[in-house]
């Protein structure tokens, strides 16, 4: 299980990273297992707000959609307009795919270490 | 409580996810993802376990009659160790599930029909059998595997008598040994491609299988699951009952015309037929030429109004196109008509094109 111990975790099966006043958030290697081979991502607009919990993008697999939900509340700064045309780069290395740079952060407590987050997929499985 | 098919152990050792499917728990896709396995069958092989599929036998001297009443397609002219494909009729006109026929001899023939269908299917057959025929439900003693694209072949000829081979597409031999089993193999599939189906007694399903990938393994088989059946039947435009197909849509009106014999003196569900008149809907293949993927259940817009609905849709592996069927009004039909589909509250462009989205050279 791929799991860096240097990021926080929500429930989710989001990444949380802290990068200077901002966060960068992506979705979890199990995640991308899950959802299996992405096509398709729809990403939010820089400065859109986002809330804890709720959706804030979707991203598509030959199968479903499926949405990503916000792990902290704040305002979109940038996104990862490379993924726009490589999906696939999320299956290809979850951790480095990061989807949105979130500013104005609030609610990280309550997110998860990694060590929490494996304990968690054990008991999800 | 779903039913394991004979390779369920064999799927979970070669890392299939498993999910349950029209009764069954089986396969959405291996380690290596539905495109991937979406590819090989293009390029090169799968193998698909489709074991839930049903089989029913049509027994006597009115087995053809019975054939003949229930099915909208003719079989009165057709040669045994050949195939034919036919919708089934409600006698609203709708359909009650489709299916393939084998002729094994004039008074018996060999019917596969859908796994979620088969016990809905099986009562309607009971219900409406006329004269001296024996209907039996055989699924139980038959697992099925589905080798398919284009190595397909030569794979095969490493486990069995190549001369023995049916040649024709839509025809089947029996009694085939392959690696020591027993099959019906047939030229037959649901992918678009190349390939062939073989049956055989659940017992020797595992022995078949891995006989199977073991020999194909340097042609680049790999194992296949329902996520790829889907994407591979879609790209060949195939229909899915539940999608394209219904209790309440016609055949005619799927795009299935030229197996409904109206000239055929009588069967289940030609008069609602006759009394439905022309069909105002149609069946047609669109491309997403905005960004964004259509699926099923998608307003289709043109002019302004509502048209109909997307019946499948997804991101189509091998051409790689956002693709999807629809049923919609016939007058906007024809290929490059542009329309829009609302996806969750987007508008995107689309425009008809012709089915299938892919067709083998």
């Amino acid at each position: 299980m791929n799991i860096p111990g240097n990021l926080k975790y929500s429930r989710t099966h989001e990444w949380v990273k802290q990068d200077g006043d901002g966060v960068l958030i992506g979705i979890t290697d199990h995640a991308q297992k899950e959802l299996g081979d992405l096509v398709f991502i729809n990403l939010p607009n820089p400065g859109d707000k986002v809330t804890k919990g709720e959706a804030f993008a979707d991203v598509e697999s030959v199968k479903a959609v499926s949405d990503i939900i916000s792990p902290v509340g704040g305002v979109i700064g940038k996104v990862n307009e490379a993924l726009l045309d490589a999906p696939e780069s999320i299956n290809q290395d979850a951790y480095a795919a990061w989807i949105a740079r979130v500013e104005d952060v609030s609610g990280t407590e309550g997110l998860l270490s990694a060590g929490e987050y494996e304990e968690f997929l054990k008991k999800e499985a | 409580m779903e039913k394991k098919t004979p390779l369920y152990d064999l799927h979970q050792e070669l890392g299939g996810k498993i999910v349950p499917f029209a009764g069954y728990l089986l396969p959405v896709q291996y380690e290596t993802g539905v495109i991937r396995e979406h590819m090989a069958v293009r390029t090169a092989c799968g193998l698909f376990d489709v074991s839930h599929m049903g089989e029913i036998l049509f027994k006597g001297p009115d087995a053809l009659n019975n054939l003949q009443n229930l099915l909208c397609n003719d079989y009165s002219v057709m040669d045994a160790g050949r195939v034919r494909y036919s919708p089934i009729l409600n006698p609203r006109g709708g359909v009650v599930d489709d299916l393939i026929v084998y002729k094994f001899a004039q008074d018996e023939y060999f019917l596969v029909v859908n796994a979620a269908n088969k016990d809905k299917d099986f009562q309607w057959f009971l219900r409406n059998r006329q004269g001296d025929a024996d209907m039996m439900d055989l699924s139980e003693n038959y697992a099925q595997l589905a080798l398919q694209g284009p190595s397909a072949k030569r794979i095969l000829a490493k486990l069995a008598d190549e001369s023995r081979f049916p040649q024709k597409y839509y025809s089947f031999i029996r009694d085939l040994d392959v690696a020591g089993v027993s099959c019906l193999v047939s030229r037959t599939g649901y992918t678009g491609e190349f390939g062939y189906e073989l049956y055989c007694a659940p017992e020797n399903a595992v022995r078949l299988a891995r006989a199977l990938l073991e020999a194909g393994r340097e042609d680049g088989l790999i194992p296949c699951g329902l996520g790829a059946r889907d994407t591979l039947r879609l790209e060949a435009g195939m229909p899915l009952y539940g999608h394209e197909l219904s209790d309440d849509i016609s055949p005619l009106e799927a795009g299935l015309g030229m197996f409904v014999k109206m000239g055929k003196e009588d069967f289940i569900g030609k008069d609602a037929l006759l009394e439905r008149g022309e069909p105002k809907i149609t069946r047609v293949g669109l491309v997403v030429t905005d960004r964004g993927i259509a699926r099923e259940h998608c307003d289709v817009y043109a002019q302004g109004r509502l048209i109909g609905s997307t019946t499948s849709g997804t991101l189509l592996p091998y051409t790689n196109k956002a693709s999807a069927m629809a049923l919609i009004e016939k007058e906007f039909s024809s290929s490059g008509t542009e329309v829009e589909i609302d996806v969750r509250g987007r508008r995107l462009n689309a425009q008809v094109v012709p089915l299938p989205f892919y067709q083998r050279s």
